[in-house]
């Protein structure tokens, strides 16, 4: 398939739970880890999908989401959202932003496969 | 030399070392805190009596051998200002305390707007009116020495009797300047009173009464045979034909009682040292029995003395002679003793007087100039303004010895100690003028003040030297370039009158008229009117100075100022006070007008007035704080202080109220934001660590095809987090229990050493990190919760091995117990915490920057509330160049 996924992730182990995850699926991962350059990233590699943290040093994901949509080249690419606080109103904030998907972590693996397949999914 | 003087000198050097055990017996318990009976008001009523020196002690008697009665008034001056001019003491002693003066200097300074020019004027002009007073005192010692060196001395011994005079009194100018400045500059505070010195000085003031009473005693009783024997005696003697001169009279006992309030050194007793107002009221009717007693038996010493000594002897010394001609040797030593003190006492708190106040208007002021405004965050303040004091002292000293050698030590010791009254009688108009009229004006002060030195210059101290020392003989006679009006004994063509009264007259004439017309003529700037209201009107409102405002003033630099100018204990406690008043932790106060003035007027008791708020100024605002800024905001405080004091006040509470409410408020709705925050932080660090257990334990179980050594590395991440969840989970948990107070403190009794090793050894000495200690300073015995106190220590030395960013990181340990309160410090070489984040720090989550890894950010917190629940604190110390934090126990 060779599809890419854009990982906007600052811990690193789940960055490498995820990574093991999708590239075992055959996905090409790239990660980021820097909230105020996670834009520029993204418009390098442009990706076929995003899973993007909520709470990232630098910048929130929310915002980074908004300009992700904001923006005419990217913004279409579909968006996963992880968070680990899990209160209602951040998935209200997440959606509200233009979030294909909220979850919340921790999270099961087959649940992050089943969702990137989806959201992938022409 | 004969063997009396090496007695004498024995016996001197004793006194001189008694003194010096008993100033540092009364320093050393009143830095204790023990200092209660030093507090009393009898020891500052004999401290008053520093008014009686060498000339009262000596010179007295030979006033009353020479002019009869007239000796009198030098005490009835004093008198009455203690018991008729109270109100004018209890103003001035308000105003000092009120504005911490530090001498007549800052005093006039600062009621005309804290002119420097004027404290400049004002210390030169003493420092030339005390000048001959020192030497007296120098001169009498000297004279005291010969008496007994040569009971009889022989005629060719004259010149080396002069030039062994002279050593005396170098040797005696020495003593005083190391024992001054010993005491009078050791304190590390400078603002602080010599406790030491005034012990030393109330001993030394018993010691001269009762010297004089004994000789007195021994006349009356022991020679004449009686107080009847006296009384006739008395009524044949020629002091009992004196004829009393009105004029002279008045003036001097006017001059006496200007001189009390003028001379450096009274003010200095009377004021600065003053603890408590209160005192004066003791010192009202104590201080003038003490001067009663003193000149009980000034006559009957006199008369004995005219009649019994053979002619020729200096009356000046009879309180000396007499005794030693009856061949009561013992009691001749104990009258030297007694003058030793007066000479001795008055000495060191003139130099002391006057060292202030040329440090403080002469010198710290051209230093300021000169080093720009970064000395004042980067020098060393503290240091130069002790070495100017110090200095100052050597050279009020030296010149006191060269004026004794210059004149020669001729003139009567009377004549010389009223040339200085009438000099220092100079401030009274300004002083005065200053204190009840509020249109005296800065302009009217200087110029009342010049004109008058100028007049007693030319009537009094030049012609004083004798007829072509100072002034040729012809214009003495026929007046400078032979203008007869202007000769200095006849001013104004005024013949017949006695040159005292002359001088006096014509100089604060002159003075208090000049004063008077020029404050009417000129108009004060706002910076006066507001200073002239509050020290007029001191007992209306004992706050506030001029204001400061705006300005964009950095607390941290202000420390930075005045922990080298008050010493770092003093001013960290000060600060953390002031922060306390405005409801702030730690030791950054915000810079508020009140605060500020607060902060000058601190100062201000260390450097005066003008230097004070001038070094304020230049951190606050520097330019911006200058002349038009700074008068625009007097002018307004001015005006309201004026007409609507009270309206002010009011409002200034109804404000106050409102603001309360609303912080009230304000912090209500922070709390509750603080607990969804909270709430979510918690949430977001359980679940972090969580996805990783979850996620590589799920891989783990489902993944078939792992290598081995994908295994092991999932498994200890697992292992990993686990930690760090149960890490924090304990912390959470410790963190909840201490705040809700559910935890009870394991007090015990312990050696503060051992908890820090223990603190120490736990954290390792991984991370490159050096800790300096100083353990010899650590064997503290405390009572605490140990273990409690030890997880302090470690979270402190932990979060300096992570966060430390120096090159070579080092961590200081400095532990000081000191007033009941154990402070230990932990200061490392890093480059310290913003300011912003310094009050963050000890939120919970609290973490700076974006370091992910280290922890949950919960250290902090814990710290402060197991500090809190030992009633102790734990802070950050801003301004001492890297992080620093203290923390505090009560012993």
């Amino acid at each position: 398939m060779g599809k890419t996924v854009l990982l906007v992730e600052d811990e690193p182990n789940i960055i490498e739970a995820i990574g093991f995850i999708l590239s075992r699926d055959g996905w090409t991962v790239h990660t980021h880890s820097n909230g105020q350059t996670a834009l520029d990233a993204i418009r390098e590699r442009s990706p076929d999908l995003i899973v993007l943290d909520v709470m990232l040093p630098g910048r929130s994901g929310i915002d980074i989401l908004k300009d992700i949509r904001a923006d005419e080249q990217m913004g279409k690419t579909p968006v996963m959202m992880l968070t680990a606080r899990g209160q209602e109103k951040d998935r209200e904030a997440a959606r509200e932003a233009g979030a294909d998907r909220f979850m919340t972590k921790p999270f099961s693996n087959s649940e992050v496969l089943a969702a990137v397949r989806e959201l992938a999914a022409p | 030399m004969s063997s009396a003087l090496n007695v004498l000198a024995a016996v001197c050097a004793g006194y001189a070392a008694l003194l010096f055990l008993i100033a540092f017996a009364a320093d050393r318990a009143a830095r204790r805190g023990r200092a209660g009976w030093l507090r009393s008001p009898l020891v500052y009523t004999l401290s008053l009596s520093v008014y009686c020196t060498a000339w009262t002690f000596y010179g007295a008697v030979g006033f009353a051998a020479r002019s009869g009665l007239e000796y009198v008034t030098i005490y009835l001056g004093p008198t009455l200002v203690m018991i008729g001019w109270w109100a004018v003491l209890r103003k001035l002693v308000r105003v000092g305390r009120a504005q911490r003066i530090t001498s007549i200097a800052d005093l006039i300074s600062s009621r005309f707007g804290k002119s420097n020019t004027l404290a400049v004027m004002v210390t030169l002009m003493a420092v030339v009116g005390t000048t001959p007073y020192i030497a007296l005192q120098l001169q009498s010692v000297t004279l005291s020495f010969a008496v007994f060196a040569g009971a009889a001395p022989e005629l060719g011994a004259a010149t080396a009797a002069l030039s062994e005079g002279s050593t005396t009194a170098f040797w005696v100018a020495a003593g005083l300047a190391i024992f001054t400045v010993l005491f009078g500059t050791r304190n590390l505070d400078v603002n602080e009173r010599h406790h030491g010195v005034v012990t030393a000085i109330a001993v030394e003031s018993v010691v001269k009464l009762f010297a004089l009473l004994a000789v007195g005693i021994f006349v009356v009783w022991g020679m004449a045979g009686g107080p009847a024997e006296i009384v006739e005696r008395i009524g044949q003697s020629p002091i009992a034909t004196w004829q009393v001169q009105p004029s002279r009279w008045i003036t001097l006992t006017f001059l006496s009682a200007a001189a009390f309030l003028c001379l450096p050194r009274m003010f200095q007793v009377l004021v600065v040292e003053n603890e408590d107002e209160g005192h004066l009221r003791v010192a009202s009717w104590a201080f003038p029995t003490y001067l009663l007693l003193m000149s009980l038996f000034i006559v009957p010493i006199a008369v004995m003395g005219l009649s019994h000594l053979p002619e020729g002897i200096n009356p000046d010394l009879f309180v000396l002679s007499l005794p030693l001609s009856e061949g009561q040797t013992g009691l001749a030593i104990l009258s030297f003793l007694g003058g030793f003190s007066s000479a001795t006492s008055m000495v060191i708190v003139a130099a002391i007087a006057l060292s202030t106040m040329l440090s403080n208007h002469v010198v710290m002021p051209l230093w300021l100039k000169w080093q720009g405004e970064g000395a004042l965050v980067s020098g060393d303040v503290r240091h130069v303004v002790l070495l100017a004091r110090r200095l100052s002292i050597v050279g009020v000293l030296l010149l006191g010895y060269l004026y004794y050698r210059v004149s020669g030590g001729g003139a009567a010791l009377a004549a010389i100690g009223l040339i200085s009254f009438a000099g220092v009688a100079q401030f009274l108009p300004a002083l005065l003028g200053g204190l009840f009229w509020r249109g005296a004006t800065r302009a009217g002060a200087i110029s009342g003040m010049s004109v008058g030195f100028i007049i007693w210059l030319w009537t009094m101290l030049l012609p004083g030297f004798g007829p072509d020392a100072a002034l040729p003989a012809s214009v003495l006679s026929e007046g400078p370039w032979g203008i007869g009006w202007l000769r200095p004994r006849a001013l104004f063509g005024f013949e017949g009158l006695d040159p005292l009264v002359h001088a006096v007259l014509w100089s604060l004439l002159f003075n208090t008229g000049i004063l008077v017309l020029r404050s009417l003529l000129s108009f004060p700037s706002p910076m006066e009117r507001l200073q002239g209201a509050q020290l007029v009107d001191v007992f209306h409102h004992s706050t506030g100075g001029q204001r400061w405002h705006g300005g964009i003033a950095q607390s941290e630099d202000l420390l930075i100022m005045a922990q080298r100018i008050l010493g770092a204990d003093e001013a960290q406690r000060f600060f953390q006070a002031a922060a306390r008043t405005q409801g702030l932790d730690g030791y950054l106060p915000e810079p508020t007008p009140e605060f500020l003035n607060h902060l000058e007027r601190e100062l201000a008791g260390s450097v005066g007035a003008a230097t004070a708020h001038a070094m304020v100024g230049q951190i606050v605002g520097g330019a911006a704080v200058s002349v038009e800024d700074l008068i625009a905001v007097a002018d307004e405080a001015a005006q309201i202080m004026e007409y609507s004091a009270r309206l002010e006040a009011k409002s200034e509470e109804l404000s106050r109220t409102a603001r309360q409410l609303g912080e009230a408020n304000d912090k209500l709705t922070q709390l509750s934001h603080q607990k969804d925050a909270f709430l979510s932080q918690i949430s977001h660090e359980l679940r972090t660590p969580m996805t990783s257990i979850r996620s590589f334990s799920e891989i783990l179980r489902d993944a078939g095809e792992l290598t081995g050594e994908e295994v092991t590395r999932y498994s200890s991440i697992i292992h990993d987090e686990s930690v760090r969840l149960t890490r924090l989970l304990d912390d959470l948990l410790d963190l909840s229990v201490l705040e809700n107070g559910e935890v009870s403190m394991n007090v015990e009794t312990g050696q503060l050493v051992s908890v820090i090793d223990r603190a120490v050894a736990a954290v390792g000495l991984g991370g490159g990190l050096r800790i300096r200690r100083k353990r010899e300073r650590e064997h503290v015995e405390m009572r605490a919760d140990l273990d409690r106190l030890a997880q302090v220590f470690i979270n402190l030395i932990a979060n300096a091995r992570k966060y430390c960013d120096a090159e070579d990181p080092e961590l200081q340990i400095v532990v000081r117990a000191r007033g009941g309160e154990l402070n230990v410090d932990f200061i490392d070489n890093g480059s310290g915490i913003d300011r912003s984040d310094q009050a963050v720090i000890f939120e919970k989550f609290a973490r700076l920057g974006d370091d992910r890894e280290r922890g949950a950010g919960l250290g902090l917190a814990i710290c402060r509330e197991v500090m809190e629940r030992m009633g102790g604190t734990v802070n950050y110390l801003p301004g001492q160049g890297g992080a620093a934090f203290r923390v505090s126990l009560p012993l």
